[in-house]
Protein backbone atom coordinates (compact mmCIF):
# COMPACT_ATOMS: atom_id res chain seq x y z
CA UNK A 1 0.00 0.00 0.00
CA UNK A 2 2.42 2.44 -0.83
CA UNK A 3 0.44 5.12 -1.66
CA UNK A 4 1.88 8.52 -1.32
CA UNK A 5 -1.62 10.28 -1.87
CA UNK A 6 -2.95 9.04 0.73
CA UNK A 7 -0.18 10.77 3.53
CA UNK A 8 1.37 14.04 3.16
CA UNK A 9 4.36 12.83 4.79
CA UNK A 10 7.13 13.17 3.36
CA UNK A 11 8.87 10.05 1.80
CA UNK A 12 13.03 8.90 1.76
CA UNK A 13 14.24 6.68 -0.25
CA UNK A 14 15.79 3.42 0.90
CA UNK A 15 16.91 0.41 -1.35
CA UNK A 16 17.63 -3.06 0.09
CA UNK A 17 17.62 -6.68 -1.27
CA UNK A 18 15.05 -8.88 -0.15
CA UNK A 19 15.68 -12.37 -0.95
CA UNK A 20 18.24 -11.65 -3.43
CA UNK A 21 15.62 -9.14 -5.32
CA UNK A 22 16.82 -5.36 -5.06
CA UNK A 23 14.27 -2.98 -3.75
CA UNK A 24 14.02 0.87 -4.19
CA UNK A 25 10.87 2.12 -2.00
CA UNK A 26 9.65 5.35 -1.53
CA UNK A 27 8.17 5.30 2.31
CA UNK A 28 8.03 7.49 5.16
CA UNK A 29 10.31 7.94 7.46
CA UNK A 30 8.42 6.44 10.16
CA UNK A 31 7.96 2.78 8.22
CA UNK A 32 8.85 0.05 10.07
CA UNK A 33 10.44 -2.59 8.40
CA UNK A 34 7.64 -5.14 9.65
CA UNK A 35 4.98 -2.97 7.48
CA UNK A 36 7.39 -1.99 4.56
CA UNK A 37 7.51 -6.01 3.74
CA UNK A 38 4.40 -7.17 4.83
CA UNK A 39 2.07 -3.71 3.01
CA UNK A 40 4.35 -2.14 0.46
CA UNK A 41 6.55 -5.35 -1.07
CA UNK A 42 3.38 -7.80 -0.12
CA UNK A 43 5.47 -10.01 1.64
CA UNK A 44 3.20 -11.46 3.98
CA UNK A 45 5.05 -14.39 5.22
CA UNK A 46 6.76 -11.96 7.84
CA UNK A 47 4.16 -11.92 10.84
CA UNK A 48 3.58 -9.10 13.07
CA UNK A 49 2.26 -10.10 16.67
CA UNK A 50 3.60 -7.76 19.85
CA UNK A 51 4.77 -4.95 17.69
CA UNK A 52 7.39 -4.05 20.45
CA UNK A 53 10.01 -6.64 20.21
CA UNK A 54 9.03 -9.16 23.00
CA UNK A 55 6.97 -11.96 20.57
CA UNK A 56 9.91 -12.43 18.01
CA UNK A 57 6.81 -13.62 15.07
CA UNK A 58 8.46 -10.98 13.05
CA UNK A 59 12.34 -12.01 13.18
CA UNK A 60 13.35 -11.40 9.81
CA UNK A 61 17.55 -11.62 8.92
CA UNK A 62 19.26 -8.41 8.16
CA UNK A 63 22.87 -9.04 6.57
CA UNK A 64 22.57 -12.75 7.64
CA UNK A 65 21.90 -12.04 11.62
CA UNK A 66 18.37 -12.69 13.23
CA UNK A 67 16.46 -8.92 13.64
CA UNK A 68 13.46 -7.81 14.61
CA UNK A 69 11.46 -6.34 11.69
CA UNK A 70 8.96 -4.08 14.41
CA UNK A 71 12.06 -2.72 15.79
CA UNK A 72 13.56 -1.05 12.55
CA UNK A 73 12.90 1.69 10.59
CA UNK A 74 12.92 0.98 6.88
CA UNK A 75 14.62 3.44 6.19
CA UNK A 76 17.90 2.77 8.10
CA UNK A 77 18.19 -0.65 6.34
CA UNK A 78 19.71 1.30 3.61
CA UNK A 79 21.94 -1.04 1.46
CA UNK A 80 21.04 -4.22 3.73
CA UNK A 81 20.34 -7.60 2.01
CA UNK A 82 17.22 -8.76 3.82
CA UNK A 83 15.84 -12.70 4.04
CA UNK A 84 12.95 -13.19 4.72
CA UNK A 85 10.86 -16.75 5.39
CA UNK A 86 10.16 -16.59 1.95
CA UNK A 87 13.75 -16.92 1.65
CA UNK A 88 14.77 -19.73 3.50
CA UNK A 89 13.31 -22.99 0.78
CA UNK A 90 16.08 -24.15 -1.20
CA UNK A 91 16.84 -22.95 -4.65
CA UNK A 92 14.26 -24.88 -6.60
CA UNK A 93 10.99 -23.37 -4.23
CA UNK A 94 10.54 -26.15 -2.09
CA UNK A 95 10.89 -26.42 1.80
CA UNK A 96 14.45 -25.54 3.23
CA UNK A 97 15.87 -27.88 6.28
CA UNK A 98 13.88 -26.01 8.49
CA UNK A 99 10.63 -26.18 7.01
CA UNK A 100 10.98 -29.77 6.78
CA UNK A 101 11.85 -30.00 10.36
CA UNK A 102 8.83 -28.11 11.30
CA UNK A 103 6.42 -30.71 9.30
CA UNK A 104 8.72 -33.91 10.47
CA UNK A 105 8.65 -32.69 14.12
CA UNK A 106 5.08 -31.24 14.05
CA UNK A 107 6.49 -28.15 15.42
CA UNK A 108 3.90 -26.04 14.36
CA UNK A 109 -0.19 -25.77 15.05
CA UNK A 110 -1.48 -22.12 14.03
CA UNK A 111 1.77 -20.93 12.87
CA UNK A 112 1.63 -17.52 13.51
CA UNK A 113 4.68 -17.74 15.17
CA UNK A 114 6.61 -19.92 12.68
CA UNK A 115 7.98 -17.58 10.23
CA UNK A 116 10.01 -15.89 13.64
CA UNK A 117 10.98 -19.06 14.52
CA UNK A 118 12.39 -20.25 10.67
CA UNK A 119 14.54 -17.33 10.20
CA UNK A 120 15.73 -17.15 13.57
CA UNK A 121 16.85 -20.92 13.39
CA UNK A 122 17.64 -20.43 9.98
CA UNK A 123 20.88 -18.14 11.26
CA UNK A 124 21.63 -20.30 13.93
CA UNK A 125 22.62 -23.24 12.31
CA UNK A 126 24.85 -21.74 10.10
CA UNK A 127 26.88 -20.64 13.46
CA UNK A 128 26.40 -24.22 15.16
CA UNK A 129 25.56 -26.99 12.84
CA UNK A 130 24.73 -29.67 16.13
CA UNK A 131 23.06 -28.22 18.72
CA UNK A 132 22.42 -30.03 22.17
CA UNK A 133 18.81 -29.90 23.10
CA UNK A 134 19.85 -27.21 25.66
CA UNK A 135 21.78 -25.19 23.04
CA UNK A 136 18.79 -25.34 20.75
CA UNK A 137 16.37 -23.87 23.47
CA UNK A 138 18.92 -21.03 24.20
CA UNK A 139 18.80 -20.26 20.20
CA UNK A 140 15.14 -20.10 20.52
CA UNK A 141 14.37 -18.09 23.30
CA UNK A 142 13.79 -15.25 22.12
CA UNK A 143 10.51 -16.19 20.07
CA UNK A 144 7.31 -16.97 21.87
CA UNK A 145 4.87 -19.66 20.98
CA UNK A 146 1.65 -20.17 22.88
CA UNK A 147 0.17 -23.10 21.30
CA UNK A 148 2.56 -25.52 19.77
CA UNK A 149 4.46 -25.72 22.87
CA UNK A 150 8.35 -25.62 22.59
CA UNK A 151 9.32 -29.14 23.08
CA UNK A 152 8.58 -30.26 19.35
CA UNK A 153 10.32 -26.82 18.25
CA UNK A 154 13.03 -28.02 20.13
CA UNK A 155 13.48 -31.38 18.16
CA UNK A 156 12.53 -29.39 14.84
CA UNK A 157 16.17 -27.40 15.63
CA UNK A 158 17.97 -30.69 16.36
CA UNK A 159 16.03 -32.23 12.69
CA UNK A 160 17.10 -29.34 11.11
CA UNK A 161 20.58 -29.50 12.19
CA UNK A 162 20.78 -33.57 10.93
CA UNK A 163 18.83 -32.73 7.86
CA UNK A 164 21.46 -29.73 6.97
CA UNK A 165 23.92 -31.88 7.91
CA UNK A 166 22.68 -34.13 5.01
CA UNK A 167 21.47 -37.47 7.78
CA UNK A 168 18.66 -38.26 6.78
CA UNK A 169 17.71 -41.02 9.35
CA UNK B 1 0.44 1.12 17.48
CA UNK B 2 2.83 3.22 15.27
CA UNK B 3 5.07 5.73 15.65
CA UNK B 4 4.25 9.44 15.33
CA UNK B 5 6.01 10.98 11.82
CA UNK B 6 9.22 12.41 12.20
CA UNK B 7 11.91 13.83 9.64
CA UNK B 8 14.85 11.39 8.84
CA UNK B 9 18.50 12.34 9.13
CA UNK B 10 20.99 9.79 7.37
CA UNK B 11 24.55 11.35 7.60
CA UNK B 12 27.59 10.15 6.01
CA UNK B 13 29.95 11.19 8.97
CA UNK B 14 30.12 12.05 12.63
CA UNK B 15 30.74 15.49 12.03
CA UNK B 16 27.73 15.59 10.18
CA UNK B 17 26.17 13.94 12.45
CA UNK B 18 27.02 16.65 15.16
CA UNK B 19 26.31 19.70 12.83
CA UNK B 20 22.77 18.36 12.26
CA UNK B 21 22.42 17.93 15.76
CA UNK B 22 23.99 20.85 16.66
CA UNK B 23 21.02 22.54 13.84
CA UNK B 24 18.39 20.69 16.01
CA UNK B 25 19.27 21.07 19.50
CA UNK B 26 16.37 19.48 21.82
CA UNK B 27 13.96 18.59 19.17
CA UNK B 28 17.02 15.92 17.66
CA UNK B 29 17.48 12.61 18.95
CA UNK B 30 19.94 9.65 17.85
CA UNK B 31 18.42 6.57 16.63
CA UNK B 32 21.46 3.60 16.82
CA UNK B 33 20.16 0.33 17.05
CA UNK B 34 16.66 1.51 18.34
CA UNK B 35 15.95 -1.73 20.33
CA UNK B 36 14.68 0.62 23.13
CA UNK B 37 13.96 3.71 21.35
CA UNK B 38 11.69 2.26 18.45
CA UNK B 39 9.12 0.38 20.73
CA UNK B 40 9.07 3.84 22.81
CA UNK B 41 7.78 5.54 19.52
CA UNK B 42 5.69 2.69 18.49
CA UNK B 43 3.69 2.33 22.47
CA UNK B 44 3.88 6.49 21.31
CA UNK B 45 5.68 7.21 24.91
CA UNK B 46 8.39 8.96 22.71
CA UNK B 47 7.71 11.52 19.92
CA UNK B 48 11.34 12.53 18.53
CA UNK B 49 10.67 15.14 15.63
CA UNK B 50 13.81 14.33 14.01
CA UNK B 51 15.92 11.43 13.85
CA UNK B 52 19.45 11.20 13.40
CA UNK B 53 20.51 7.67 11.69
CA UNK B 54 23.80 6.79 12.81
CA UNK B 55 23.89 3.28 11.24
CA UNK B 56 25.58 4.28 8.26
CA UNK B 57 28.76 5.50 10.07
CA UNK B 58 30.99 2.68 9.90
CA UNK B 59 34.37 4.55 11.94
CA UNK B 60 31.36 4.33 15.02
CA UNK B 61 31.57 0.68 14.75
CA UNK B 62 34.08 -0.01 16.42
CA UNK B 63 35.68 -2.70 19.31
CA UNK B 64 39.39 -1.52 20.53
CA UNK B 65 41.40 -3.47 23.09
CA UNK B 66 44.35 -1.96 24.94
CA UNK B 67 46.17 -3.56 27.68
CA UNK B 68 44.24 -1.89 30.14
CA UNK B 69 40.97 -0.73 28.43
CA UNK B 70 38.25 -1.61 26.22
CA UNK B 71 37.18 1.45 23.78
CA UNK B 72 33.50 0.08 22.03
CA UNK B 73 32.28 3.06 19.36
CA UNK B 74 28.86 4.13 19.50
CA UNK B 75 27.86 1.75 16.17
CA UNK B 76 28.94 -0.96 17.93
CA UNK B 77 26.32 -3.94 18.58
CA UNK B 78 25.49 -5.52 21.48
CA UNK B 79 26.32 -8.98 19.65
CA UNK B 80 30.05 -7.95 18.49
CA UNK B 81 31.19 -6.81 21.52
CA UNK B 82 30.22 -10.22 23.05
CA UNK B 83 31.48 -12.01 20.92
CA UNK B 84 35.22 -10.00 20.35
CA UNK B 85 37.69 -12.64 21.82
CA UNK B 86 39.96 -9.76 23.14
CA UNK B 87 37.41 -7.90 24.55
CA UNK B 88 36.77 -11.16 26.36
CA UNK B 89 39.77 -11.81 27.47
CA UNK B 90 40.98 -8.13 28.66
CA UNK B 91 37.02 -7.61 30.67
CA UNK B 92 35.62 -10.62 30.93
CA UNK B 93 32.51 -8.74 33.01
CA UNK B 94 31.59 -7.32 29.42
CA UNK B 95 30.40 -10.26 27.81
CA UNK B 96 29.31 -11.94 31.48
CA UNK B 97 26.76 -8.62 31.63
CA UNK B 98 25.78 -8.83 28.09
CA UNK B 99 24.33 -12.26 28.06
CA UNK B 100 21.53 -10.67 30.34
CA UNK B 101 20.84 -7.55 27.41
CA UNK B 102 17.27 -9.44 26.17
CA UNK B 103 17.86 -12.14 23.50
CA UNK B 104 20.51 -12.69 21.40
CA UNK B 105 18.35 -11.49 18.30
CA UNK B 106 17.56 -7.54 20.21
CA UNK B 107 22.01 -7.92 20.81
CA UNK B 108 22.37 -8.35 16.97
CA UNK B 109 20.65 -5.09 16.89
CA UNK B 110 21.31 -2.73 19.68
CA UNK B 111 24.31 -1.27 20.98
CA UNK B 112 26.35 -1.03 23.98
CA UNK B 113 26.68 2.50 23.88
CA UNK B 114 22.97 3.14 23.04
CA UNK B 115 21.85 1.16 26.11
CA UNK B 116 24.47 4.09 28.55
CA UNK B 117 22.51 6.56 26.86
CA UNK B 118 19.40 5.62 26.63
CA UNK B 119 20.25 5.36 31.02
CA UNK B 120 17.10 2.78 32.10
CA UNK B 121 17.77 1.65 35.63
CA UNK B 122 16.51 -1.83 34.74
CA UNK B 123 19.62 -2.07 31.73
CA UNK B 124 22.94 -4.01 32.49
CA UNK B 125 25.19 -2.06 30.88
CA UNK B 126 25.45 1.03 32.88
CA UNK B 127 26.20 -0.97 35.53
CA UNK B 128 29.06 -2.39 34.18
CA UNK B 129 30.49 0.78 33.39
CA UNK B 130 29.90 1.83 36.93
CA UNK B 131 32.11 -1.25 38.39
CA UNK B 132 34.62 -0.51 35.72
CA UNK B 133 35.09 3.16 36.35
CA UNK B 134 34.24 3.39 32.83
CA UNK B 135 33.68 6.79 30.98
CA UNK B 136 31.25 7.88 27.91
CA UNK B 137 33.13 10.10 25.42
CA UNK B 138 30.66 12.65 23.86
CA UNK B 139 31.03 15.28 21.01
CA UNK B 140 29.61 18.14 19.26
CA UNK B 141 30.31 20.45 17.00
CA UNK B 142 32.23 22.67 20.30
CA UNK B 143 34.27 19.54 20.86
CA UNK B 144 33.83 16.84 22.61
CA UNK B 145 34.85 15.84 26.34
CA UNK B 146 34.30 12.54 28.53
CA UNK B 147 32.08 11.78 31.71
CA UNK B 148 32.99 9.36 34.27
CA UNK B 149 30.07 6.75 34.78
CA UNK B 150 29.37 8.44 38.28
CA UNK B 151 28.65 11.28 36.71
CA UNK B 152 26.78 10.01 33.56
CA UNK B 153 23.32 8.94 34.80
CA UNK B 154 21.44 10.97 36.59
CA UNK B 155 18.49 9.10 37.00
CA UNK B 156 15.56 6.82 35.25
CA UNK B 157 16.09 7.37 31.76
CA UNK B 158 18.30 10.37 31.78
CA UNK B 159 22.10 10.63 31.03
CA UNK B 160 24.57 13.23 31.41
CA UNK B 161 24.33 14.13 27.41
CA UNK B 162 23.20 17.39 26.48
CA UNK B 163 21.41 18.25 23.01
CA UNK B 164 23.75 18.51 19.83
CA UNK B 165 26.12 15.75 21.82
CA UNK B 166 26.21 12.53 20.31
CA UNK B 167 27.40 9.65 22.00
CA UNK B 168 30.57 8.64 20.02
CA UNK B 169 32.15 5.85 22.50
CA UNK B 170 32.90 4.35 25.63
CA UNK B 171 35.65 2.88 27.84
CA UNK B 172 35.88 0.44 30.10
CA UNK B 173 38.87 -0.18 32.33
CA UNK B 174 40.30 -3.28 32.88
CA UNK B 175 40.21 -4.02 37.01
CA UNK B 176 43.87 -4.73 38.63
CA UNK B 177 45.59 -7.95 37.82
CA UNK B 178 44.12 -11.11 40.26
CA UNK B 179 40.09 -9.57 40.15
CA UNK B 180 37.57 -11.57 38.98
CA UNK B 181 33.52 -10.69 38.51
CA UNK B 182 30.35 -12.05 37.96
CA UNK B 183 26.51 -10.38 36.60
CA UNK B 184 23.83 -12.47 38.02
CA UNK B 185 19.89 -11.41 37.61
CA UNK B 186 16.48 -12.61 37.78
CA UNK B 187 13.67 -12.22 35.66
CA UNK B 188 10.20 -13.40 35.78
CA UNK B 189 11.21 -14.65 31.73
CA UNK B 190 14.01 -15.68 30.06
CA UNK B 191 15.48 -12.14 28.51
CA UNK B 192 12.72 -9.69 29.95
CA UNK B 193 13.68 -6.97 32.59
CA UNK B 194 15.53 -8.46 35.70
CA UNK B 195 13.53 -7.42 38.65
CA UNK B 196 17.04 -7.53 40.37
CA UNK B 197 20.12 -7.64 38.88
CA UNK B 198 24.01 -7.60 40.49
CA UNK B 199 27.45 -7.17 38.45
CA UNK B 200 30.47 -7.92 41.27
CA UNK B 201 33.97 -7.11 40.51
CA UNK B 202 36.27 -8.82 43.47
CA UNK B 203 40.21 -8.37 43.80
CA UNK B 204 42.55 -10.84 45.06
CA UNK B 205 46.46 -10.46 46.79
CA UNK B 206 49.38 -12.49 45.79
CA UNK B 207 48.42 -15.01 48.33
CA UNK B 208 44.14 -15.62 47.08
CA UNK B 209 43.15 -13.89 49.77
CA UNK B 210 40.07 -11.12 48.63
CA UNK B 211 41.51 -7.19 49.15
CA UNK B 212 38.81 -5.06 47.66
CA UNK B 213 34.85 -5.73 46.40
CA UNK B 214 32.56 -3.82 44.90
CA UNK B 215 28.76 -4.44 43.38
CA UNK B 216 26.41 -2.65 41.33
CA UNK B 217 22.81 -3.25 41.46
CA UNK B 218 20.21 -2.90 39.01
CA UNK B 219 16.45 -2.11 39.03
CA UNK B 220 17.03 -1.34 42.87
CA UNK B 221 17.19 2.72 41.97
CA UNK B 222 17.68 5.50 39.72
CA UNK B 223 20.46 3.89 37.89
CA UNK B 224 23.10 1.76 38.79
CA UNK B 225 23.70 1.05 42.22
CA UNK B 226 27.37 1.42 42.89
CA UNK B 227 28.35 0.00 46.30
CA UNK B 228 31.90 -0.78 47.74
CA UNK B 229 31.72 -4.43 49.91
CA UNK B 230 35.42 -4.05 51.18
CA UNK B 231 34.51 -3.69 54.43
CA UNK B 232 32.11 -7.12 54.31
CA UNK B 233 35.14 -9.21 53.35
CA UNK B 234 35.85 -11.40 56.34
CA UNK B 235 39.45 -11.49 58.55
CA UNK B 236 40.74 -14.05 56.52
CA UNK B 237 39.71 -12.59 53.36
CA UNK B 238 38.37 -15.52 52.11
CA UNK B 239 34.78 -14.88 51.87
CA UNK B 240 31.87 -12.03 52.89
CA UNK B 241 29.78 -11.60 56.23
CA UNK B 242 26.54 -11.54 54.99
CA UNK B 243 25.35 -9.29 57.65
CA UNK B 244 27.90 -6.68 56.79
CA UNK B 245 26.53 -7.18 53.08
CA UNK B 246 22.89 -6.56 53.64
CA UNK B 247 23.93 -3.49 55.76
CA UNK B 248 25.91 -2.29 53.32
CA UNK B 249 23.34 -2.83 50.30
CA UNK B 250 20.42 -1.56 51.99
CA UNK B 251 22.08 1.82 52.27
CA UNK B 252 22.17 3.13 49.02
CA UNK B 253 19.23 0.79 46.92
CA UNK B 254 15.83 2.40 47.00
CA UNK B 255 13.46 -0.17 45.22
CA UNK B 256 10.32 0.42 44.04
CA UNK B 257 6.64 -1.58 43.99
CA UNK B 258 5.63 -2.42 40.58
CA UNK B 259 3.53 -5.11 39.09
CA UNK B 260 6.53 -7.41 38.63
CA UNK B 261 7.76 -7.33 42.51
CA UNK B 262 7.58 -5.60 45.64
CA UNK B 263 9.80 -3.03 47.02
CA UNK B 264 10.86 -6.03 49.77
CA UNK B 265 11.28 -9.06 47.36
CA UNK B 266 13.79 -6.44 45.35
CA UNK B 267 15.05 -5.67 48.42
CA UNK B 268 15.42 -9.77 49.42
CA UNK B 269 16.63 -10.51 45.81
CA UNK B 270 19.46 -7.47 46.19
CA UNK B 271 20.89 -9.71 49.09
CA UNK B 272 20.54 -12.71 48.21
CA UNK B 273 21.78 -12.05 44.41
CA UNK B 274 24.89 -9.60 45.90
CA UNK B 275 25.67 -12.93 47.70
CA UNK B 276 25.90 -15.29 45.40
CA UNK B 277 27.86 -12.53 42.56
CA UNK B 278 30.28 -12.41 44.84
CA UNK B 279 30.97 -15.59 45.57
CA UNK B 280 31.08 -16.42 41.72
CA UNK B 281 33.33 -12.92 40.79
CA UNK B 282 35.77 -14.65 43.70
CA UNK B 283 35.61 -18.25 42.05
CA UNK B 284 36.00 -16.37 38.73
CA UNK B 285 39.27 -14.69 40.59
CA UNK B 286 41.15 -17.70 41.66
CA UNK B 287 40.30 -19.90 38.81
CA UNK B 288 41.83 -17.07 36.97
CA UNK B 289 44.81 -17.29 39.11
CA UNK B 290 45.22 -21.21 38.72
CA UNK B 291 45.38 -20.35 34.87
CA UNK B 292 47.96 -18.03 35.34
CA UNK B 293 50.04 -20.03 37.60
CA UNK B 294 49.67 -23.37 35.24
CA UNK B 295 50.94 -21.28 32.35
Amino acid sequence: MNTPASTTEPLVRVRFTVNGTPHELDVPARRLLSDALRHDLRLTGTHVGCEHGVCGACTVLVDGRPVRSCLAFAVTLEGAAITTVEGCCTADGSMGPVQQAFQDCHALQCGFCTPGFVTTITAYLDDVADPSAEEAREAISGNLCRCTGYQNIVAAVQRAAELKRGETP
Amino acid sequence: MKPSPFTYHRPSSVSEAVEVLAELGEDGKVLAGGQSLVPLMSMRLAAPGHLVDINHLPELDSVEVTDTTVRVGALARHSRVEHDAAAYAAIPLLRQGLLNVAHPTIRNRGTTVGSLVHADPAAEMPAVLALLDGVVQLSSTTGSREVPASEFFLGPMESALRAGELAVAATFRRPPDGSGSAFLELARRHGDYAMCGVGAVVTLDADDALTAARVALISVGGGPVLVDVTTAITGSGGGFDPAVLRELVDGPIDPEDDIHASADYRRHLAHVLTGRALTRAREHAVRGRRQERAA
